[in-house]
């Protein structure tokens, strides 16, 4: 069968050491789209996006090596060694994987957890077992993640004065995503800012 | 072959299975991800969980035999069980899980070894069910999904 293909699916990586999981959550991907790689363990997806767990914090060379892009990650929050919140702040320590978008699945409904992983910057959380109609949360953070690194890639380049314009991005909604990223990045920053500093008054 | 009866007889099993509390609705959201380019994805993902959870419950067997008995780690095994066997709509085998891990936080050695010896008729009986189902279902030819009609 000839398919042509207009543009290259979005590629996940799915982490979770159940294997009848694994096999649902792949199913789940294929059948909403995505091409998918499923691993069973954190530090095999730290591998498989070419950081390894004692230089996690340095900035990665490894990481463009990768043959094939990962648009998102999806891990589940209980597994052994390291945890699906280990993986989700290696990733965010790591400059060249922290934008990539991470969800996260748990069977158990614990607020506090959930919201641990939200302020360490997961884009999402799913409740197991993960339904057909989770998977169409998935696209929109990939897509505010590739105009916001786009909307980067236009900032240096304007920064460089370069002559050259490839961009791969030619969505002509794109600038709207980069001014609200940009919004978005200058409160990510005053977010940052150290509470401990603050006086207090008791 | 009388294909009508064997679909009423599909149709039938399934139901009985859902009213006695066996699967739940999980089962049948792994029923419409099953389709011509993955055509035996029920049974598939059935038997990793078969394959997966008995390897399991001898873990959880051995850990219980151990002494002294370590309830994290049994709870941290009676879990993965539960997570597995809620994600195919195994819907008893999932509440004997939390009831085991009741047990465990209570650190009730007696209440965990019965349920374990529940789990372990759940699993078996659960077991044989789903594979007289998916017999059904071979027979009646290509890949065909019981219907929900009388859901």
């Amino acid at each position: 069968m000839a398919v042509v293909a207009t543009e290259t699916p979005f590629h996940v990586l799915a982490v979770d050491d159940s294997l009848p999981d694994r096999k649902l959550i792949e199913r789940l991907l294929k059948t909403s789209s995505f091409q998918v790689t499923t691993v069973d363990s954190g530090s095999k997806a730290l591998q498989f996006l070419g950081i390894h767990d004692d230089d996690a914090s340095t900035v990665s060379v490894h990481a463009h090596q990768l043959d094939v892009a990962v648009n998102l990650i999806i891990t589940d929050y209980c597994m052994p060694g390291m945890t699906g919140y280990d993986l989700l702040k290696k990733i965010k320590e790591s400059s060249s994987l922290r934008d990539i978008p991470v969800v996260i699945m748990s069977s158990e409904n614990i607020p506090s957890r959930i919201n641990r992983c939200l302020e360490e910057g997961a884009d999402e959380f799913f409740l197991k077992p993960v339904r057909l109609s989770d998977m169409s949360k998935l696209k929109p953070h990939i897509l505010k993640s590739r105009c916001r690194e786009h909307s980067q890639q236009d900032q240096e380049q304007q920064h460089q004065q370069s002559d050259s314009n490839s961009n791969d991005c030619s969505n002509p909604t794109n600038k709207s995503h980069s001014d609200s990223s940009r919004k978005r990045k200058a409160e990510d920053n005053e977010e940052i800012l150290p509470q401990k500093n603050r006086p207090r008054h008791s | 072959m009388d294909y009508t009866n064997l679909r009423r007889q599909i149709i039938s099993m399934k139901k009985s299975l859902f009213d006695q509390g066996y699967l739940d609705e999980q089962f049948n959201q792994l029923e419409e991800l099953q389709d011509d380019s993955s055509p035996n994805f029920v049974e598939e993902v059935v038997a990793l969980f078969f394959k997966d959870s008995s390897r399991l419950l001898t873990n959880i067997e051995q850990a219980l035999e151990k002494y002294p008995q370590d309830f994290y780690r049994l709870d941290s095994l009676v879990h993965q069980f539960k997570g597995s066997g809620s994600s195919i709509g195994a819907l008893r085998m999932k509440n004997e899980c939390s009831m085991f891990k009741a047990h465990c936080n209570d650190r009730n050695l007696e209440g965990c070894r019965r349920s374990l010896q529940k789990m372990k008729r759940e699993h078996a009986t659960l077991k044989q069910k789903l594979e007289t189902y998916f017999h059904l279902l071979r027979q009646v030819g290509p890949p065909e999904r019981a219907v929900n009609s009388w859901k």
